[in-house]
Order: structure tokens, then C-alpha cells, then sequence
């Protein structure tokens, strides 16, 4: 029976201890801990959540240069493009204004020949009139070198002048 | 290779456990098989009661006593005297409890008694010639100063743990900052979140963790059988009033309008059992006070239930040896190895009865603190 006889004196004695223990651990023990531990988890929890916002940064970030690069190379196919058609008209203008320049030097030289051929012509005319002249005096020479023979002639030629 | 050495230290510590227990026994064996011829007082004391009382061992080692008793080397007793602090007929009275002689001498008229309800106190004769306790007793007894101890372990334990939480900061716990992390977030976690609520838990919380702590190193402290373990701090209905106590009125004086309305005109109940009689205000009544009474009762019984089987046990050894030396080896065997099993399940009940302690007082604040909902 004893034993369900408590002691005043423990009773009196154990609530001085549990009420020091209690003042010194909350104040010393408790909430250094408590505080130490909040911040601890806090920080923790910050710096999950600072990584997962990492995570996500990269993600866009690769998002992003991908996009670049399909707007670059969609840049690049436009631009050859571009300069594949600007070649094309290069060359067909080349190849027009080549074909009216030679058409112009043929005309030209259709022109030039022409000319030349006349001035050639003429200059034949004109030898074959002066080799004439001088054929036709050599032979009047022969053929008047007597007087009659001479006459004879004139004659001929009268007559066949007034024919005419 | 480490499977071997694994069993080869369970071996090892299963020998050692067996070889303290044996010691103590043999100490008990020692303090009442005392046949010395060299009479003296003391002595012829045990003479009158040679034969082994099992229950009075048992109850001796399980109550407060004056002095705190070591270790015995045949007729030698040692054991640390402590102040006894008397205030009786108007004055105080203050001397040793080396004076009673470990209980057999009356010093001022004051002596030890061994009766009944008194069994173990301090009291003195009336004129009838009765046995009566002097009006206060506040004596540092053996329980007390296993109080201050825990205490003072607690207090530097927890100090040293706060500091080195202030030395690394946002760092990983170390050493034994790293050990009790577990257990003061599983306390504030599971016990006080999960009982109070997230919004007011904060404020029960160092209460919560303080008589965890102070419960779970006492039981822990009261199955180590020698100095400065060994007393019986929770498995005393006193100490464990005491904590009641405190969670009674930390209960009643955070109880809010929700609560005293529950208590006095129960919602949800037929009229006719608060009028005229009124059955339940008085039920709910008797609970406020069943509640930390049952909280008392619980660890008490628990923690003296278990110091109780493994006496026993260790009391089953001379109770044979008093028959013949040699049943008394070979029941030590068998009670040793029950001694064994009962100080691992001590343990965990030293942990269980922390727990459910605790849990209960946060439970009682949660209920106390709740906010009608409906």
C-alpha cells in the first residue's frame, strides 16, 4: 500500500525540478532547436524549389535556342533562296542582254558589210570604169591610129549613137 | 566474416548482461544471507528475518527510500546518505539519513516505519503510541536527487544539443544532435502537429518535449540497476501525479468556449439526460478529471509492473537457493535469461509509456483548444 502513499516532500520536490527543467530547456533548449530546425527546413525547402526553378529556366532556355535555331536556318533557307533566284535572273538577264548585244553587233555588221560591199562595188565600178576608159583609149589608139580607120569609126559610133 | 563477429558480439554482450546480473544478485544474495558470528545492530537485525522475503525485497526496491543504497560487500553496506528535511511541532529538524542506520535506529524519535501505509517513511510515535508522519517531509530522498540528476542530465544534454544547432547552422545534425533529431521532429511531428493542430501547436510544445524527454530518461534510468540509475522516478505514483498534474492544468486553462461547452451542455446529446438529472455535465465532469488520473495510474503501473516481474525473477533464484545451493545456479539460469527478455521489453515500454504519455497530454491540449466546427 506503500506504494500508492506518495511522499509530499517528492511531490513538492519534483515540481520545482519539472518547472526548472521546463523554464531552462524552453528557454535554452527548445527554441533554439525549434528555430535552428524552421530555419533548416525552410532553407531546404528554398532550395528545392530553387532548383526545380532551375530545372524550369533550362528547360525554356532550351526551348528558346532551339527555336533560334530553327529561325536561323529557316533565315539561311531564305536567304539562299533569295540568292538562288537573284543568281537565275542574273544570268537570264546576262544571257538576254547577250543575245540583243550580239544581235546589234550582227546588225551592225550586217550594216558595215553592207557598206563595205557597196563601197567595194563602187570602187570596182569605178576601176573597171577607168580600166575601161583606158582599155577603150588603148584601143582607140590601135584602132585610129590611121585617119580613115579613124573616121570609119566615128561614123560607126554616130550611127549607132543616133540608133540609140 | 562480419555475420561472425556480429554473433560473436551478441554472444559477448549476452555474457556481459548475464555476468552484471549475476553480481547484483549476488549482492542480494549478500544483504540477506548475512550468518556473520561479528554481531552488531544491524546484523541482529537480519537475524530476526533471515528468511528471504521476497515481497519485501521486491517492495524495498521499488520505493523511495532516505538513503541510496550502492552496493553491499557482506556485512558492509554502502550507500550514500542523503539529507533528510523535517518540519514538525514548529521547527524544522535537518540531519543525515546515516543517523537511522539504514533504517534500524531512531534518531529525535524520528524512525523509518515498516508498517503498512507508512512503510518506508519517516514517522514518530504519539502518545498513543501510534505511528504518525510529521507534518512535512520534504527529505531529499533517493527519488529526489535521481530527479535533480535527470534533471541536470536533461538541462546540459538539451543546452549542449541547442548550442551545437546554433553552431551549424543550415548544416546536417552530428553526433548526438544527430541521434535526438529524430525524436524531437517525431514529437513535434506526430505528437504535437498531429494532436493540437497546426496553428496552436507551437505553444504546448515545449512542455511536450520536456516530459517526453524527462519520462523516457527516467524509465530508461530506472532499468540501469546500479548508480545513478536504479531508482524507480516514474514507476512512483508521485512523480508521475506530478506530470499529470501539469498536463491537468495546462489542460483546463487553455480550455476554450468549444470546450467547457462540450463539457457542460454536450451538442448532439437528448435533453433529457442533462434534465432535471444532469447525467452527462456530471459524466463529462468526472472525465476531466479520469483523464489525468488515468495518465497518472498508466505510467505508474507500467513502469513499477516491470521492475516488479524482473525482481521476481531475480527473487525466484533465492527463493530456490534457500531450498539448496543448487537449484538456486540452476534456477539463475533460467530467471537471468527472463530478466534479460524483460529488460529489452522494459526498454521498449520505457519508450512506449514516454510516448503514449505525451501523446495523450497533446491530445488533451487538442481537445481542449479545438474550435467548434459543425
Amino acid at each position: 500500500m506503500s506504494l500508492i502513499n506518495p511522499g509530499f516532500g517528492l511531490i513538492i520536490w519534483m515540481t520545482i525540478a519539472l518547472l526548472v527543467v521546463l523554464f531552462v530547456l524552453k528557454k535554452y533548449a527548445w527554441k533554439p532547436i525549434m528555430n535552428a530546425l524552421k530555419e533548416r527546413e525552410d532553407s531546404i525547402e528554398e532550395s528545392l524549389r530553387a532548383a526545380d526553378r532551375a530545372k524550369e529556366e533550362m528547360k525554356e532556355l532550351k526551348l528558346d535556342n532551339e527555336k533560334l535555331l530553327r529561325e536561323a536556318k529557316d533565315e539561311r533557307d531564305a536567304i539562299l533562296r533569295e540568292a538562288r533566284k537573284i543568281k537565275d535572273k542574273l544570268i537570264e538577264d546576262a544571257k538576254e542582254k547577250a543575245g540583243i548585244e550580239a544581235g546589234n553587233i550582227v546588225e551592225n555588221a550586217k550594216v558595215r558589210i553592207e557598206n563595205e560591199k557597196k563601197a567595194a562595188l563602187v570602187e570596182i565600178k569605178n576601176t573597171i570604169a577607168t580600166y575601161s576608159i583606158e582599155i577603150a583609149e588603148k584601143v582607140l589608139r590601135e584602132e585610129l591610129k590611121d585617119k580613115k580607120k579613124q573616121e570609119e569609126y566615128i561614123r560607126t559610133l554616130l550611127k549607132e549613137t543616133s540608133l540609140n | 566474416m562480419s555475420d561472425k563477429s556480429g554473433v560473436k558480439r551478441t554472444v559477448y554482450h549476452l555474457g556481459l548482461l548475464i555476468l552484471i546480473s549475476l553480481f547484483l544478485s549476488g549482492n542480494l544474495a549478500a544483504q540477506h544471507h548475512a550468518d556473520n558470528p561479528v554481531i552488531n545492530e544491524e546484523d541482529q537485525h537480519k537475524m530476526e528475518e533471515a528468511d528471504f522475503q521476497a515481497g519485501e525485497l521486491i517492495i524495498e526496491h521499488i520505493s523511495d527510500s532516505y538513503d541510496w543504497h550502492i552496493i553491499d560487500f557482506g556485512n558492509t553496506h554502502i550507500s550514500i546518505p542523503l539529507p533528510v528535511i523535517l518540519y514538525d511541532d514548529g521547527q524544522w529538524h535537518v540531519f543525515m539519513s546515516s543517523n537511522f542506520h539504514h533504517g534500524h535506529d531512531a534518531y529525535k524519535g524520528y524512525f523509518i516505519s515498516h508498517e503498512d501505509m507508512n512503510s518506508g517513511k519517516i514517522v514518530k510515535l504519539d502518545e498513543a503510541g501510534h505511528e504518525v508522519r510529521p507534518t512535512l517531509d520534504v527529505s531529499i530522498t533517493k527519488n529526489v536527487v535521481a530527479i535533480f540528476l535527470s534533471s541536470l542530465f536533461l538541462i546540459i544534454i538539451f543546452v549542449s544539443v541547442a548550442r551545437s544547432y546554433n553552431k551549424r547552422r543550415d548544416h546536417a545534425p552530428k553526433g548526438l544532435q544527430s541521434f535526438l533529431e529524430p525524436i524531437i521532429i517525431f514529437v513535434r511531428d506526430d505528437i504535437a502537429k498531429a494532436s493540437i493542430g497546426e496553428k496552436r501547436y507551437e505553444k504546448y510544445l515545449p512542455f511536450l518535449l520536456t516530459i517526453f524527454f524527462f519520462i523516457l530518461l527516467n524509465n530508461i534510468m530506472g532499468i540501469i540497476p546500479f548508480f545513478p540509475g536504479g531508482a524507480n522516478v516514474t514507476g512512483n505514483i508521485g512523480v508521475t501525479g506530478v506530470l499529470a498534474a501539469f498536463t491537468f492544468i495546462i489542460t483546463t486553462f487553455s480550455g476554450n468556449k468549444n470546450y467547457w461547452t462540450h463539457i457542460i451542455n454536450a451538442p448532439g446529446v437528448p435533453w433529457w439526460l442533462k434534465i432535471p438529472v444532469p447525467l452527462m455535465p456530471i459524466v463529462e465532469l468526472m472525465g476531466v478529471f479520469t483523464k489525468p488520473f488515468v495518465l497518472m495510474v498508466r505510467l505508474f503501473a507500467n513502469i513499477t509492473a516491470g521492475h516488479i516481474i524482473i525482481l521476481g525473477f531475480i527473487s525466484l533464484i533465492f527463493i530456490f537457493g534457500e531450498m539448496s545451493a543448487g537449484l538456486g545456479y540452476g534456477v539463475s539460469v533460467i530467471s537471468v535469461g527472463f530478466s534479460i527478455f524483460m529488460d529489452f521489453l522494459e526498454l521498449l515500454v520505457a519508450f512506449i509509456q514516454a510516448y503514449v504519455f505525451t501523446l495523450l497530454s497533446a491530445l488533451y491540449f487538442g481537445m481542449a483548444t479545438e474550435e467548434a466546427h459543425h
